[in-house]
């Protein structure tokens, strides 16, 4: 239900003029909900990020997020995160 | 990697049946500036409340749609999770909160001049939200507009 409730939380500031990047945990769940921009990342759930206290992890999802902000529209886009190995 | 197989059986029934909400048409916004001059802002729906704010309310049915605001100087240490959800492990975000709520790498990545700012408050909410009407007619809206009076360019939302 979080990828759900994120992404609608998404669209209401894409309404308001603000840009979002949404990361998803559940394909099912992005591809019904269809927030405007979505990171997918490869993560159980309770584990958005990857590992705990994994800093160049936690950031490059990050960066990936961000990347995602800077491409063109029309949404929906959901991408895939690739984790370095 | 989050799998629908991964869920206990009674969530993956809940999952494959439950009508999602689809956001139609889309809206969009874009970037109106280089990632490096932007003020970014976090959405986490791990259920975290900064000490002295109060913790969400699992008993509200369909789920609470409350937002609590966070202060970006409120130390990760300081939230205290009440995500109601029995279906996820919730041992990494309480080792970590940066997991659900990563203040400590978007101030990591505004010290490398990835991102213009961090910016000055983020919101928190209860992901586990049966029922939308309310999230998305009242609280959302209200709880966005404080994003906006910050003027945030660009939020990343985070879910568990």
């Amino acid at each position: 239900m979080c990828s759900q409730t994120v992404s609608l939380v998404a669209a209401e500031c894409e309404r308001q003029g603000i840009t979002t990047v949404a990361i998803q945990l559940l394909k099912l769940v992005a591809e019904a909900v269809a927030p405007p921009r979505a990171l997918w990342v490869p993560y159980a759930h309770g584990y958005p990020l990857g590992r705990p206290h994994d800093a160049p992890g936690q950031r490059a999802v990050l960066r990936a997020a961000l990347g995602i902000a800077t491409v063109p529209g029309p949404g929906p886009l959901l991408i895939d995160f690739a984790p370095t190995p | 990697m989050a799998e629908l197989d991964e869920l206990p059986l009674r969530a993956r029934l809940f999952l494959r049946a439950y009508p999602w909400r689809r956001i139609r048409p889309t809206p969009w916004t874009p970037l109106r500036r280089p990632l490096a001059e932007c003020r970014v802002a976090l959405v986490s729906s791990a259920g975290f409340s900064p000490q002295g704010q109060e913790p969400f309310d699992a008993t509200v049915r369909g789920g609470d749609p409350s937002f609590r605001i966070i202060d970006t100087n409120t130390p990760v240490s300081d939230l205290g999770e009440s995500h109601r959800s029995w279906a996820f492990d919730h041992s990494g975000i309480q080792q970590d909160a940066n997991l659900g709520f990563p203040i400590d790498r978007l101030k990591e990545l505004q010290s490398l001049g990835e991102i213009g700012e961090v910016a000055p408050r983020h919101l928190s909410c209860m992901g586990s939200q049966t029922t939308t009407g309310r999230l998305v007619k009242q609280t959302a809206p209200d709880a966005v507009h404080t994003l906006v009076k910050d003027q945030v360019d660009l939020a990343l939302l985070v879910p568990v």
